[in-house]
């Protein structure tokens, strides 16, 4: 446990000195998404034929959705560049691994941070929704927690695929072909029953879909019909990651 | 083979210590004793089986077969409490280069649980010791390859180790800066810290290590204090001839002049108790070396004897 929170102090000394741009691009992101997207197309969605998205304005619907989104991509980039930084560039585990800290510190340090990390960019996002006037209930607050555990369920797994590369050429393709294409098909811009049923199936697979429904759900002020089982599958991802994760790094770092 | 001191008041005590990667044996069964306030060094080519050895006696490696007691505990199971107690400066760096100099002291310090008081201070001290104060704000970045070295070095001791443990510590060092390290950990030594080092640099042996081992293909292949292995293994003195390209002599022309002959690519050696005398015999014979040159043996030469080859290719 000691050893854990000197892996967590390590990385917030570091963090001290990089903050600001962080901060800053927390902010900025979510602000220019609800502007573009949430005023800009929203309004002509007002001026169609429906007027709304399952009964929701199109900002009102589109803000849950981005948050979780937004979760997954710092989770995305959080857990593949940094760590392998970490685990080769910079060897900074090695370090720690010639002193009493040990992989489990290693690994429950760097969960934790990246916990915290997404906790901090929700809390940025929830603050501009605030500014956007689509929160409405008390409730709405968890939703920053649907959001951490998002990340999670995301970086948990990419973390224990990075532990098993030796290149980051991988990189790249986790974006293209998993991150992006959930983002645009994860019922972040538009409700997923749109979709192709196949898509629709392949979607309700991943955690990104069960994690905006809860999201949209409790911003609405009532938690969705289905919440247990969304809950559910975010743990099972993110409890599966931190068992693989486990391995795979305790093979990389300590052969 | 390499024991000494007796395996009781042993700093490191190894039997049958081995080390299976996949389909590499990369430590096959050697046994050594480190006993306390000693410099020990491993001395080998790359890929001899010395860096395998050193992540084992760190508790970052589990040996695949043999024993091997670091402190009087087990490795496997006693790893934290041992790296606790042990100083680790690793082949390549591993230092914070998003933090700067003494903020790598200092996170150091706290992963051993040194309260940040006293993490402050020591960082301070350690600074000092290897001259880098006035450096101490400086990023980590801009600091030269010995300066980064010496710093990897201060890092190590922020725990005050009892057994030091250094993986090639000046290898890609300028004279200089190598002369710098050398003087740090010979100071170290005075004030009874154990030093376990490896190299493949056999001046560096020769100024640092009590005692060493030879490896050689996952192998130990002599053992013994510097001076001692020089004795066994070579003579006092080495005569290296260098023949003009292509009128190299055949080696029957040079019968008897020393006690053993060994021609390398470029030049031949010629092992011998006395130099000179084998040099005017070379010339009494009619042949016309490029250049003659009468050297004190090294433990380069007892590698080469060993093995049949030079340590750095």
């Amino acid at each position: 446990m000691t050893g854990t929170l000197r892996v967590l102090e390590h990385h917030l000394l570091v963090y001290r000195r990089t903050w600001k741009g962080s901060v800053f691009v927390s902010f900025v992101s979510p602000i220019l998404f609800l502007g573009a997207m949430g005023f800009g197309l929203g309004s002509l969605i007002s001026r169609g034929p429906s007027r709304t998205v399952d009964g929701v304005s199109y900002l009102a619907f589109l803000a849950p959705g981005l948050l979780a989104a937004t979760a997954m991509q710092s989770a995305y980039v959080e857990a593949t560049y940094p760590i392998m930084a970490r685990i080769q560039w910079l060897r900074t585990y090695e370090g720690m691994l010639a002193t009493p800290i040990g992989v489990l510190d290693v690994l429950a340090g760097e969960f934790g941070w990246l916990a915290l990390r997404l906790a901090l960019g929700s809390c940025a996002f929830f603050l501009v929704m605030l500014l956007f006037g689509t929160v409405h209930s008390g409730l709405a607050l968890l939703a920053i927690v649907v959001a951490v555990l998002t990340g999670l369920a995301f970086a948990t797994p990419i973390l224990a695929f990075t532990a098993t590369q030796r290149k980051d050429t991988s990189f790249p393709f986790i974006g293209r072909f998993l991150i992006t294409p959930l983002f645009l098909l994860g019922g972040v811009f538009f409700p997923i029953h749109q979709l192709p049923q196949l898509v629709q199936d392949i979607a309700w697979l991943t955690p990104l879909a069960h994690g905006v429904a809860l999201a949209r759900g409790l911003l609405v002020g009532q938690a969705p019909p289905s919440a247990g089982l969304h809950l559910a599958v975010l743990l099972a991802y993110a409890a599966i990651g931190v068992v693989v994760a486990r391995v795979t790094l305790q093979r990389r770092l300590v052969p | 083979m390499a024991r000494s001191p007796t395996a009781t008041d042993a700093l490191i005590h190894a039997r049958g210590l081995t080390k299976r990667f996949a389909k590499l044996v990369a430590v096959d069964a050697i046994d050594f004793d480190v006993g306390r306030g000693e410099a020990f060094g491993f001395l080998g080519p790359n890929g001899a089986g010395k860096t395998s050895t050193m992540r084992m006696i760190g508790c970052v490696s589990s040996p695949s077969a043999g024993t091997l007691r670091v402190l009087g505990l087990d490795p496997v199971h006693d790893g934290p409490q041992i790296r606790a107690r042990l100083g680790v400066v690793p082949q390549a760096d591993t230092l914070d280069t998003e933090l700067h100099v003494d903020e790598n002291l200092f996170t150091y310090a706290r992963y051993f649980g040194i309260p940040r008081d006293l993490a402050r201070r020591r960082a301070e001290q350690l600074l000092d010791f290897v001259q880098l104060k006035e450096r101490a704000r400086d990023e980590v970045e801009f600091l030269s390859g010995g300066m980064k070295r010496r710093l990897t070095i201060a890092r190590a001791l922020v725990n005050e180790p009892e057994l030091l443990l250094l993986d090639e510590p000046t290898t890609g060092l300028d004279p200089q800066a190598r002369h710098l390290v050398w003087d740090r950990l010979y100071r170290l030594k005075q004030q009874g810290v154990t030093i376990v080092l490896t190299t493949h640099y056999m001046d560096e042996a020769e100024q640092l290590c009590d005692r060493l081992v030879v490896m050689d293909k996952a192998k130990i292949v002599a053992f013994g204090s510097p001076r001692s292995l020089i004795d066994q293994y070579s003579t006092r003195e080495v005569l290296e001839l260098r023949f003009p390209i292509d009128t190299t002599p055949a080696l029957d022309r040079l019968d008897g002049v020393a006690e053993r002959i060994e021609p390398l690519p470029d030049r031949v050696l010629l092992y011998t108790n006395d130099g000179e005398a084998a040099a005017v015999t070379v010339h009494s014979r009619g042949l016309q070396p490029e250049s003659v040159l009468v050297r004190r043996s090294t433990l380069e030469d007892v590698f080469l004897r060993l093995t049949g080859r030079t340590l750095i290719e």
